[in-house]
């Protein structure tokens, strides 16, 4: 069973859904990035998402493009993003660690070689935006000998046509992207939210996590109502991007700062069907 | 690699010129572009569409555009003989209206209410907010912060017609980043808006759509030096950015063998100084903006700014059927420096009379390096793509002359 399946096994005999969490590697230096990534599990993430930072990514908005610089200009790349869970791996051997990016950096690397070397750095999952069901079997293929999971994306656009296509080959679990738009630019709508989920239900056992649009504790437990995962990303870089120096460089108290954001989020997943 | 029978036939189904193009999109865009795909398919086998974009492009751009004996430059050259064929003379001064018009009819054919679009050195953004006052659609051109420095007179132009046009900051402020951002406000408003990328790149099926429409370049040339020598070209030479000029003069002699054809990449400072905007010569393949091509970037696969002189070549990708041609060993494809396409610039404007883009210039200056070399029956025909009248403030200023 691989740690995904785990957690979420773990998540339905809790009878809750899990918090994920995003930050993108390297922002807004390697030190911070790693302590933070660190301190998210105790601080109640049950999946760790890595953003693998790009130079062009077309489905941000400003708050984790702006992440995505800084820590380029810190030197982030992929090989040091497979370092930074290499490292993680040593303290935690249980929690789901999923990157997320797009396709460039990783057909660079090599997809196969890419495959192998994130599971084992302890890599338990992939998703790549723009990698849609129609292109992605040149790292699908590697990704299922490797042991690595592709998470696919589902959309509102996604109409019952398409749904077929994305849930085959998919693993891991879904990402269901909760709003047409970017990152960070709108509130997902809790009652869409739960349709989607419904009709998502219908065509895949897999767990389904909803993005995109969820920033407060309320929002994450009425997603968490209907979904097995919330996924909250631009409201934590933006906590954290509150607590730079001007010069882009981390104030003391940034690692406790962004993680007092996660343990709201995490108590209100954790309460969202007890409220039932 | 194998050959095809046809090199006219591509992409495949799924959009592939051999490994490159594709649709590498978000989730989200990829129902809309496949609706596009599909509209775009019924609209190519309907006469009534094809009628409506020939009505236009003969009425309100002035097509055929001509195919120019250009005496004096062929007699300063001392060799071949050369055509321009003036692209620079359609309505909005360049080819770009072309697959304006046409994306514009598809978009009304699909009753889209908005349009939105990128541009570098504004000829697309203009093109496209030209169309939008003349089918009264709203549109929105997003435009990187440096070209909007550097291309003043056409963001005026943009506003005076309609147009409204967003400044972008991100990346490098340039046409890359103003395609991530027109990307990014498609994702959020898929319902009505359409997006009318500029040129041949893009997910399929913007750069086989895109070529279709400037396909005419090349179909008009064939006919029009059928006339003037009774044959077929020796030469074709185009400026590449993203190379739809090129691929609309290139692809209606693809399988004419006897024609060689040579694509002129930006080569800005210099291949080797890194300088440059030339995605082949100085590239790998790669996957940005929907398709995969020859990108400039880093070992990390991180995009690598490009650099030339001319706002609408200084991108860092390349169509994928450029990619495919250039593989297959088709089409050549060579650069030409900044410094070199300004004294073309300056040689055209002297001679013949015609202020070029700068754009074409760079096409020129390569000219002006085969010509001297070739005999005088050897007939060039080069795409002289758009006029040089929004590029004479940067031009003043590289020549240390104020305005």
């Amino acid at each position: 069973m691989s740690r995904i399946e785990q957690r979420f096994a773990a998540l339905r005999a809790e009878g809750r859904a899990g918090l994920v969490t995003y930050l993108t590697a390297g922002d807004p230096d390697p030190e911070t990035s790693t302590r933070l990534f660190a301190g998210l599990p105790a601080a109640g993430a049950d999946l760790v998402e890595i953003g693998m930072a790009f130079s062009d990514p077309m489905a941000d908005g400003p708050v984790i493009q702006e992440a995505g610089q800084r820590a380029l200009k810190q030197g982030i790349t992929l090989r040091r993003t497979l370092a930074l869970v290499r490292e993680l791996r040593r303290a935690d051997n249980a929690t789901p660690i999923v990157l997320m990016g797009y396709y460039n950096p990783i057909y660079r690397y090599g997809s196969k070689d890419f495959a192998r070397d994130a599971v084992a750095a302890g890599v338990d999952g992939v998703i790549v935006v723009d990698l849609p069901p129609e292109e992605d079997s040149e790292l699908t293929a590697p990704a299922r000998i490797s042991g690595l999971d592709v998470v696919r994306l589902a959309a509102p656009t996604s109409d019952d046509r398409r749904l077929p296509a994305i849930i085959e080959h998919a693993s891991g679990f879904i990402y269901y992207v909760a709003i047409a738009g970017i990152t960070g630019t709108r509130s997902a709508d809790a009652g869409e939210v739960a349709d989607a989920v419904a009709r998502l239900r219908r065509f895949t056992d897999l767990p389904i996590a909803v993005g995109f649009g969820i920033r407060t504790p309320e929002q994450a437990a009425a997603v968490a109502r209907a979904a097995d995962a919330a996924v909250v990303g631009t409201a934590l870089v933006q906590r954290l991007a509150f607590n730079l120096n001007p010069a882009g460089t981390a104030r003391p108290g940034l690692v406790d700062a962004v993680l007092s954001d996660v343990r709201p989020l995490a108590a209100g997943v954790c309460a969202a069907r007890k409220q039932i | 690699m194998q050959v095809p029978n046809t090199l006219r036939g591509g992409p495949d189904e799924r959009g592939h010129f051999g490994i490159y193009g594709g649709r590498f999109v978000a989730e989200t865009l990829m129902p809309l572009v496949l609706a596009v795909e599909q509209a775009y398919a019924e609209a190519r086998r309907d006469p009534g569409f094809q009628a409506e974009l020939d009505y236009h492009l003969e009425h309100y751009v002035g097509r055929p555009s001509p195919l120019y004996f250009a005496e004096r430059l062929t007699r300063h050259f001392g060799g071949a003989k050369l055509y321009l064929k003036r692209d620079e003379l359609n309505h909005t001064g360049a080819h770009k209206i072309n697959n304006v018009l046409g994306q514009t009819l598809l978009a009304r054919r699909m009753g889209k209410r908005r349009i939105i679009a990128e541009t570098g050195a504004g000829q697309h953004g203009v093109a496209t907010a030209t169309a939008c006052a003349l089918f009264d659609i709203p549109c929105v051109v997003y435009m990187g912060h440096t070209d909007i420095e550097r291309q003043k007179p056409n963001v005026f132009r943009m506003k005076l017609l309609g147009a409204e046009v967003v400044p972008v900051h991100s990346g490098t402020a340039t046409l890359k980043d103003a395609m991530n951002e027109a990307l990014r406000d498609w994702v959020a408003h898929v319902e009505d808006t359409f997006y009318v990328i500029g040129t041949v790149a893009g997910p399929h099926p913007y750069p086989m759509m895109v070529r279709d429409f400037q396909s005419i370049i090349g179909q008009e040339t064939r006919v029009q030096l059928e006339k003037a020598e009774g044959r077929l070209p020796d030469t074709l030479v185009a400026c590449i950015g993203g190379g739809s000029n090129a691929m609309g003069l290139f692809h209606p002699f693809l399988d004419d063998p006897e024609v060689a054809m040579i694509g002129v990449e930006a080569g800005g400072h210099g291949i080797a100084t890194g300088l440059h905007a030339a995605s082949l010569a100085g590239g790998q393949p790669g996957v940005l903006h929907g398709n995969r091509t020859y990108l400039l970037q880093d070992e990390d696969g991180q995009i690598r700014d490009a650099h030339s002189i001319s706002a609408g070549l200084d991108y860092p990708g390349i169509g994928p059927e450029h990619a495919w041609l250039h593989e297959l060993g088709r089409v050549q494809y060579v650069s030409i420096t900044d410094d070199e396409a300004l004294e073309a610039f300056q040689l055209a404007s002297r001679l013949e009379g015609i202020i070029p883009a700068l754009e074409p210039a760079h096409a020129l200056a390569h000219v002006a390096k085969i010509a001297p070399t070739l005999p005088r029956e050897h007939l060039i025909v080069m795409n002289m793509c758009g006029r040089g009248d929004k590029d004479i403030f940067a031009v003043a200023d590289h020549l240390g002359v104020k305005l």
